[in-house]
């Protein structure tokens, strides 16, 4: 590769929003990872145990973060890819798809503490008529052709424009998945009990680590959202250069 | 628009009756899925016809998914997409065109596989069996509306055949779920009207893909 071509195409991918992260230390990484450990230990060694349902209930402090991560991240998604659609923006489509990835995880860890948590308390893993259960599935098989979706189109404009296609039919999706379980709804599930109209009916000491939970998880989100983010920017300078130095 | 989506599909069957071969293939594939269905469950523990509204739903989604793979795998054959892209039609009488084909293509076979679900599953024949042709009817829209989309999606795809599955399934399940739930019903002669909720998602169903899916075809084809 010559360098005025290269320099030429710096310039051009720059303008696309393509800026190369500096390889420092990840600070707002390290900070997330540190507070989630820290909410663990708080959950496990400094709260309270639930009188009815023991111990088995501390799984919640992961649980319901987890889905609250899950349902940012696919929010992102969905909306990243409406604006993607709309002006045809890079950054758009990279958010979207790092947005996307973290839901799978988030979406997973959330189908599996569930279970584990059912298995002691309902006396079942998984429970069909239960609408946030098989509604979660359903996120995850979505999600999941999504990602393999975007992993199997080469060009990034198809590969943004198919993404964004899927993501928003996908969310067109939702509340018939929501309505047609709701019809078979047995409402198992346990129902709010932080956000609901009169004051939540946690001891303090609980209250205080699920909030601080929630915070320690909305910012592991974040984080792992922007590092997959610099992923995706790093992908698309290299494909770039190789596009200005290969065979064309 | 409806003149031009009705050329592409009178394309498409034409295509199909000469040669056949994906015809008979799914047709043979929903009839055999019938046959290994019935020795799944003992049948002394759940009656044959308490089965078949289930059976009959996996067989259609699965069939369906064998017809859908080939509407636009066939043009990747000589390009015959961009001879579509370039004729004075517009995008949306295009997917408009090969959903009618597929619908069509789908409900043919149906109209055998249900006949012989009757026939295995010695289901009575009379106005039940009507009603359930209609309801096939109707959850095929929503399926053929969804499938044909991510049909021209999944070839332009390295996977190909191997997507449409994993991206059509999650839209299939509210369909499946609400026309297997309004088929119990139907063939257990309970009156229509403790089906109708579930028909009514249905209903809702095609009319927001119909109108989604024809307004995201033209984000699917290369500019």
């Amino acid at each position: 590769m010559t360098s005025a071509p290269a320099s030429a195409s710096a310039r051009t991918v720059l303008s696309s929003g393509l800026t190369a992260p500096k390889p420092i230390f990840d600070w707002f990484f390290a900070l997330a990872g540190l507070s989630v450990l820290a909410v663990v230990v708080r959950a496990i060694y400094f709260t309270p145990i639930e009188a009815l349902q023991g111990a088995a209930q501390k799984i919640y402090y992961i649980h319901v973060p987890s889905a609250l991560g899950a349902y940012i991240a696919v929010g992102i998604t969905a909306l990243m890819s409406i604006v993607y659609l709309w002006l045809h923006d890079e950054r758009a489509d990279r958010l979207a798809e790092a947005s996307a990835e973290v839901a799978l995880v988030f979406i997973t860890v959330v189908l599996t503490t569930g279970p584990i948590w059912a298995h002691k308390i309902w006396g079942a893993w998984w429970v069909w008529w239960d609408m946030r259960l098989t509604f979660t599935l359903f996120l995850w098989f979505i999600v999941a052709a999504y990602l393999v979706l975007r992993d199997g189109i080469e060009d990034a404009a198809m590969r943004g424009r198919y993404g964004a296609v899927l993501a928003i039919l996908g969310a067109l999706l939702i509340p018939f998945i929501h309505l047609s379980v709701y019809l078979f709804s047995a409402r198992l599930h346990p129902m709010p009990v932080v956000l609901k109209p009169d004051k939540p009916s946690l001891p303090p000491e609980m209250l205080t680590t699920f909030l601080l939970a929630f915070v320690a998880f909305t910012l592991l989100c974040f984080a792992l959202i922007r590092a997959r983010y610099r992923i995706a920017v790093q992908r698309d300078l290299v494909t770039a250069f190789e596009g200005d130095g290969g065979s064309r | 628009m409806m003149g031009a989506a009705w050329l592409v599909a009178r394309k498409d069957l034409a295509i199909e009756f000469r040669t056949r071969t994906a015809f008979f293939s799914a047709l043979v594939f929903a009839v055999l899925a019938l046959c290994i269905f019935y020795f799944a469950w003992d049948e002394s523990i759940i009656a044959p016809a308490q089965r078949a509204p289930g059976v009959l739903w996996v067989v259609l989604a699965f069939s369906a998914l064998l017809g859908l793979q080939r509407s636009f795998s066939i043009e990747e054959h000589d390009r015959g997409i961009d001879a579509l892209l370039v004729s004075p039609i517009s995008r949306e009488a295009i997917y408009l065109g090969k959903a009618i084909g597929n619908l069509l293509f789908l409900c043919a076979i149906q109209l055998i596989t249900i006949p012989a679900l009757a026939l295995f599953y010695n289901l009575p024949i009379g106005r039940p069996l009507m009603v359930v042709t209609a309801i096939v009817l109707l959850a095929m829209i929503g399926i053929v509306a969804v499938g044909t989309l991510f049909s021209a999606m999944a070839v332009n795809t390295r996977l190909a055949e191997l997507l449409l599955p994993m991206l059509s399934l999650p839209f299939f399940v509210p369909i499946l779920m609400n026309a297997a739930q309004a088929t119990t019903r139907v063939l257990a002669d309970r009156p229509l009207a403790e089906s109708w909720p579930w028909l009514k998602i249905l209903i809702a169903f095609d009319l927001v893909f119909v109108v989604a899916c024809t307004l995201a075809f033209p984000f699917t084809l290369e500019e």
